[in-house]
């Protein structure tokens, strides 16, 4: 008899299963699909919520900490708000249903429901691992979103933002992108809303030979919805991916990335930012495979912890054997505004080529008192004065995208978090 | 302008005592100098002046314009037109210099009930400073303090004081780190501050420096008292004669 199977069920997983058999008939797919679906139940139901002791939740009792699970609310009104970026072609998921796809040259936009019944769709839904729960429950209730065929050369003038606005209930989405080879591209995935919802995205992409990628993530839900966020990426031949993180909403955020640097020469690139306020709980999962020569990647996560918020970030960085001249550093630094709150860090390398550069780095500090007092002695309120040099530590991250449009929308970002929680 | 009355200050975290019944009074329009041998407490007075929180006053009391100081921050100081131009300015990595330079004239405007600098007036007088003090705008681009000479922060002091225009100016060791040419530019910056309704404490190790920056006064600071004090001959006498017959004196 397994462990498992003895234990109690949460009432979030209770939840998450009774809701399925009602929720189903609503849902897209083909037969396959929804074959999928159950099986993702039926794991849910084998194995409950991941808890601490399941190592990839180590930080993150999902178990304990997923306390409710809102009822589905086909009615709730979500609302767009404005791109991120001016002048982005926007595809919006309201209240977990795809809106009107928009013409961009070069891009074949289809949505997720339409996808999902192509008769081919189904193996995408496989969750990544026995414990990948994020993958399970949007595998089994992932109702919309948007795939992104871009394609080979393909270079559209503006960004595309996919945006998904909740205002309740519950909302899971699935989003994809090809990147044809040689073509370039940013794309913001935006997570906002109103509702106290559970959220779920999974997102996969591959990045052609050659392309060059940049994708955005900025969550922004309000402080009591729940977030669970997967991001897979697979990179091409000397194609480069940056993915941009930025968290600055949500009671119950996971954000993971699996990323496979599996083609000749690949650059991954992360900069991630937490902002964690009140009673906020963030966890930022890595999972990076280097599986090929004379790959590279940098990773950057800058944390600030104020009120009795919570976080963590592990980032595991695997070298297969014929991944030599693998280039690879991690660093992840956390300001502590707060005695109450609090970040951990887990990095861990698993190293199996001899041939290689890999680092990484942690620290954790709260705002240095000999900076705070120079710039208060020129007359510098003290709440100016901390908020200046909060920018700093986060600005490098930001400024290191080198493209001014993006780096001022996220600065106002920012500026806006600091005015809220500052 | 300034009167210190019976100071005594220590060390916040450790307790222990470094300025121990200190008496100084600078008139307003007065230059005075502040001497005396290395850890006698000099920093530390121009810190405690400027209401940083690593040392805690215990006893006595500071008034500035008749009123005490006490319980003001930093801030609040600074806005009140105490200005301590630092003997080691902090690197500050990540804020850019004329963000601060902003920053700083803003707030303390803002705490004057006074209107913001508009961006043109802003930046007319930081190029009129700047050209003053023979610096390059160029270095302001860089991140505050980040990656300046010895030299360079010094003047940077003084550029921040001359656009600040505070009341009371204490600099630390404004000279240490100059060369002959930046000493007198700096001096020179100095002097133009020199006002009826201003004071200046001029802290330093050097005759040199009160050649440009005449005083008015001088003090010998030793074991966290001023032990003495006089006119500028004093200043020339301790630099023939070294402390050791102040401080016998005074034992
Ligand atoms: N934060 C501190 N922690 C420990 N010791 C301190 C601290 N601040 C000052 N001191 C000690 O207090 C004494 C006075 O220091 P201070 O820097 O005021 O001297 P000073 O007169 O400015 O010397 P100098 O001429 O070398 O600049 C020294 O012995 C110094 O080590
Ligand atoms: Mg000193």
């Amino acid at each position: 008899m397994n462990i498992q199977t003895t234990r109690t069920r949460t009432a979030a997983e209770t939840a998450l299963i009774d809701t399925f058999a009602a929720r189903l008939p609503d849902l897209p797919g083909d037969k396959a699909v929804i074959a999928k679906r159950r099986e993702a139940i039926a794991a849910l139901e084998a194995r409950g919520l991941p808890n601490r002791k399941v190592e990839a939740w180590h930080y993150t009792d999902l178990r304990r900490l997923l306390t409710t699970v809102p009822a589905f609310d086909a009615d709730a009104d979500a609302v767009a708000v404005a791109p991120l970026l001016e002048g982005s072609t926007v595809l919006s998921i309201l209240n977990g249903k795809a809106g009107k796809a928009q013409p961009v040259e070069g891009v074949t936009i289809v949505s997720a429901a339409e996808k999902m019944a192509d008769g081919i769709f189904a193996p995408a839904l496989q969750p990544a691992t026995d414990d990948d729960a994020v993958g399970a429950i949007n595998a089994a209730f992932a109702a919309d979103g948007w795939f992104l065929d871009i394609a080979d050369g393909a270079a559209p003038a503006t960004p595309i933002e996919i945006q998904s606005a909740q205002a309740g209930g519950q909302v899971h989405t699935r989003l994809a992108a090809r990147v044809g080879e040689g073509a370039k591209a940013t794309v913001v995935e935006r997570h906002v809303g109103t509702g106290d919802a559970l959220a779920s995205s999974v997102t996969n992409i591959v990045v052609g030979d050659d392309a060059e990628l940049r994708w955005l993530i900025v969550q922004e839900q309000p402080v009591g919805a729940t977030q669970l966020g997967q991001f897979n990426a697979w990179i091409g031949k000397n194609a480069k991916l940056t993915l941009f993180i930025m968290n600055l909403g949500g009671r119950l955020v996971r954000q993971e990335i699996r990323v496979d640097a599996k083609g000749e020469g690949g650059e991954f690139t992360l900069r991630g930012v937490n902002l964690l306020a009140g009673s906020t709980h963030c966890d930022v999962t890595m999972v990076l495979d280097h599986s090929a020569f004379g790959t590279k990647s940098t990773e950057v996560i800058r944390n600030i912890v104020t009120d009795k918020a919570e976080g963590a970030f592990q980032g595991q960085i695997r070298v297969a054997q014929q991944a030599q001249k693998t280039d690879a550093k991690m660093a992840c630094n956390t300001l502590l505004l707060s005695d109450e709150g609090g970040f951990s860090v887990k990095p861990e390398l698993e190293i199996f080529a001899d041939d290689v550069v890999c680092g990484h780095g942690a620290t954790v500090a709260e705002i240095d008192r000999n900076s705070l007092f120079y710039l208060m002695a020129r007359g510098i309120e003290e709440k100016t004065a901390r908020g200046l040099l909060v920018k700093a530590f986060l600005a490098e991250v930001i400024e290191g995208l080198e493209d001014e449009p993006i780096v001022e929308a996220l600065e106002a970002k920012l500026d806006g978090w600091f005015a809220e929680h500052g | 302008m300034l009167e210190i009355r019976n100071l005594h200050a220590r060390i916040a975290e450790t307790g222990t005592e470094i300025i121990r019944g200190l008496n100084l009074t600078v008139k307003d329009g007065e230059v005075a100098a502040i001497m005396g041998p290395n850890g006698s407490g000099k920093s530390t007075l121009s810190y405690v002046l400027a209401g940083r929180d690593d040392y805690e006053v215990t006893e006595g009391e500071i008034l500035y314009n008749g009123g005490s100081i006490l319980d003001l921050d930093p801030a609040e100081r600074a806005a009140k037109g105490i200005f301590l131009a630092f003997q080691y300015p902090m690197e500050i990595p990540g804020v850019a210099s004329m963000e601060f330079l902003k920053v700083a004239m803003n707030s303390q405007r803002k705490a004057r009930g006074e209107e913001p600098l508009k961006v043109p007036e802003f930046l007319k007088r930081v190029r009129e400073a700047t050209a003053s003090l023979s610096i390059d705008m160029a270095m302001l681009k860089r991140p505050l303090n980040v990656g300046f000479s010895g030299g360079e922060k010094k003047r940077a002091e003084i550029l921040q004081m001359k656009l600040l225009e505070p009341k009371l100016c204490v600099l630390d060791e404004t000279d240490s780190g100059l060369d002959i040419d930046a000493l007198k530019i700096v001096a020179g910056g100095v002097n133009a501050l020199r006002a009826p309704d201003r004071a200046i404490v001029v802290i330093t190790h050097y005759q040199r420096l009160l050649e440009y920056i005449v005083p008015d006064s001088v003090h010998v600071l030793y074991k966290g008292q001023v032990v003495k004090s006089g006119d500028k001959g004093l200043a020339i006498e301790l630099e023939a004669n070294g402390y050791a017959g102040v401080i016998e004196e005074a034992a």
